[in-house]
């Protein structure tokens, strides 16, 4: 009497782990058919103006696997990304910053997808091809402002950068330790201007994220080291910083399509985007 | 009948009532925003260290909001391109109105209209291309042995002053014009019957009588000059320092252009302010012109 009772108990729970396991399987395969398939809606995102080559580009190849699905970034600055995120109107906000400290304590969680390159630029006429980063600390403070101080032509040093509020500015001025110390002759407020003035003015010096870089302009060595992927992902190039797509909160916290789109970033044919525009990768 | 008439006769002053009260309430909306988001930075700063400083370190460790500079580049700016700008506005003005002849007007006029209709950013771009290099040149000559100026490839106050009184032109122009076409023939009659020559008529008898005219052009350049952004945005430099000719510099309106896309914080809650500050200068402007076209009136009356 007994032993059957416990084995009927047995039976049922057999019987029941069975069934639960069935189920979650069932689960499984039907989750995995949805993000195949069935994916849909959109996904927002704002921020930095230097991710814009990396968000459309995200944009564009995640449309391509999932058609349902639309990204729709703008490119309103990092702060005003964040902000928008903190508010609630993007799911995404884009920085092409380290998160300050506020910003995390806001909940916003920093999730680097990249690393960028910062390149020192000069026009084509200037026969400067290497800096150190004291000589590139000392143009921009104002210290050093001939050229044939630097072993150039005598050449007066036109020092172009970006407006205060800037991603790219910021790190420029981080990475030089020269925070708040740099005395601008123009400060422009976007990359391409600063690109397009740095060609057409004699003696001129600037910096632009490594992926506009074009040969309209020179890009000048830095210590030594040439301004390329390789040197920046092993480190050894001075100037680079990261960008990141921030969510309220972790990951795994978010709505299925967004867990969907970093997942896509981080696999391998996200990781290819990545590098097609000529960004490093983290790690 | 009657009462369908008097039921279109309302509807049709009902939509009459909605369209004035858009403006006003769109103006109303407007005052009331710049001044609620303007003003917590002249607390959170203190309004004398925010208006008076002169250090612009917005996102420096201990940042300093000093947008006096700024200020004071705004109506030096200004100023500057009114002094250049106006006399050559209120000669061509007179050269249509009294010395060409026909012809010649029918050329010169179009022109004047065409330039009112150019978008500001192709001065801007014109400035960035032309004027900008050959400024450049002009300060590598004049700063040639300086050791403590500051290059600044020609994006400086000049360059900025030289396109804004350019633009200017065609407000300056148009309303000189008009207003001189208005002074009576008898006057300058009279002027001629008593001996004097054409050059003595038109500067001691006409242009006196269009003077309330040509002062409202004058102030309605101004406040082209003062709210204009893009152009400058590509040919000023954009450094916050204070207005020398051969310096870098940045208006209220190229402060807003430029920083407020990047902007968070305090940074963003000062920036509503430089936008009050341009929007109190705008009034003050527009005070002025009403004032005047009432003078004006009372003047003619």
């Amino acid at each position: 009497m007994m032993k059957n009772r416990i084995t009927k108990t047995l039976a049922i729970l057999a019987a029941v782990s069975v069934t639960a396991a069935g189920f979650a399987g069932c689960s499984n395969r039907s989750d995995a058919s949805k993000a195949s398939k069935d994916l849909s809606g959109t996904i927002t995102m704002a921020g930095s103006t230097s991710m814009e080559k990396l968000a459309n580009a995200f944009a564009e190849a995640f449309n391509e696997k999932y058609p349902n699905v639309t990204i729709t970034p703008e490119f309103t600055g990092s702060s005003a990304g964040l902000e928008a995120l903190e508010a609630g109107t993007v799911q995404i906000g884009n920085a092409s910053r380290a998160l300050s400290e506020d910003e995390k304590a806001a909940g916003i969680v920093e999730n680097i997808v990249a690393i960028d390159g910062i390149a020192v630029i000069v026009d084509l006429e200037n026969d400067v091809t290497e800096l150190t980063s004291e000589e590139l600390a000392k143009v921009y403070t104002g210290e050093v402002t001939n050229w044939s101080e630097l072993g150039g032509a005598d050449e007066q040093i036109v020092v172009i950068g970006r407006e205060a509020a800037s991603g790219t500015r910021s790190a420029f001025e981080e990475l030089l330790n020269i925070e708040d110390q740099c005395r601008y002759a123009q400060e422009l407020d976007s990359t391409g201007a600063v690109l397009a003035k740095v060609a057409s003015t004699p003696g001129a010096i600037g910096y632009v994220s490594l992926d506009v870089l074009d040969d309209t302009v020179n890009a000048v060595k830095l210590n030594g080291v040439e301004a390329t992927e390789e040197n920046i992902a092993s480190g050894s190039y001075a100037l680079s910083r990261p960008f990141v797509m921030a969510t309220m909160g972790e990951i795994s916290e978010q709505e299925d399509l967004v867990q969907e789109f970093f997942a896509y970033v981080k696999s391998e044919e996200g990781q290819e985007v990545i590098r097609q525009i000529d960004l490093i990768l983290p790690e | 009948m009657g009462k369908q008439k008097s039921a279109v006769e309302f509807t049709a002053q009902v939509i009459f009532l909605l369209c004035a009260a858009t403006a006003i309430a769109a103006v109303c909306s407007i005052t009331f925003y710049m001044f609620f988001k303007g003003t917590p930075a002249l607390a959170r700063v203190g309004a004398g260290e925010l208006l008076f400083g002169t250090v612009w370190q917005p996102t420096a460790a201990e940042p300093s909001f000093g947008i006096f500079s700024i200020i004071l580049t705004s109506v030096v700016g200004t100023a500057l391109a009114i002094v250049l700008g106006v006399p050559v506005g209120i000669l061509t003005a007179v050269f249509l109105t009294e010395v060409a002849n026909k012809k010649l007007a029918k050329i010169v006029q179009p022109a004047v209209e065409l330039l009112a209709a150019i978008p500001s950013v192709i001065y801007g771009l014109l400035g960035l291309m032309l004027l900008n290099p050959f400024i450049y040149k002009l300060e590598k000559m004049i700063f040639a042995d300086s050791k403590t100026h500051q290059f600044t490839g020609g994006a400086n106050l000049i360059s900025a002053v030289i396109v804004l009184a350019i633009m200017i032109l065609p407000t300056v122009i148009t309303i000189s014009t008009s207003s001189l076409q208005a002074v009576p023939e008898q006057i300058k009659a009279a002027s001629f019957a008593l001996g004097a020559t054409k050059i003595q008529t038109i500067f001691k008898v006409v242009l006196p009588a269009a003077r309330s005219g040509i002062m409202t052009g004058v102030v309605l350049g101004i406040g082209r000059a003062i709210g204009e952004a893009m152009a400058i945005n590509l040919v000023a430099g954009g450094s916050v320092n204070l207005p020398l000719p051969f310096h870098s510099v940045r208006f209220l309106t190229t402060q807003l252009v430029s920083e407020m896309s990047y902007a968070e914080g305090l940074h963003r809650q000062v920036l509503f302010t430089v936008g009050l500050v341009l929007f109190l200068f705008i009034m003050a402007i527009n005070f002025v012109l009403a004032w005047m076209k009432k003078k004006g009136a009372q003047e003619n009356g």
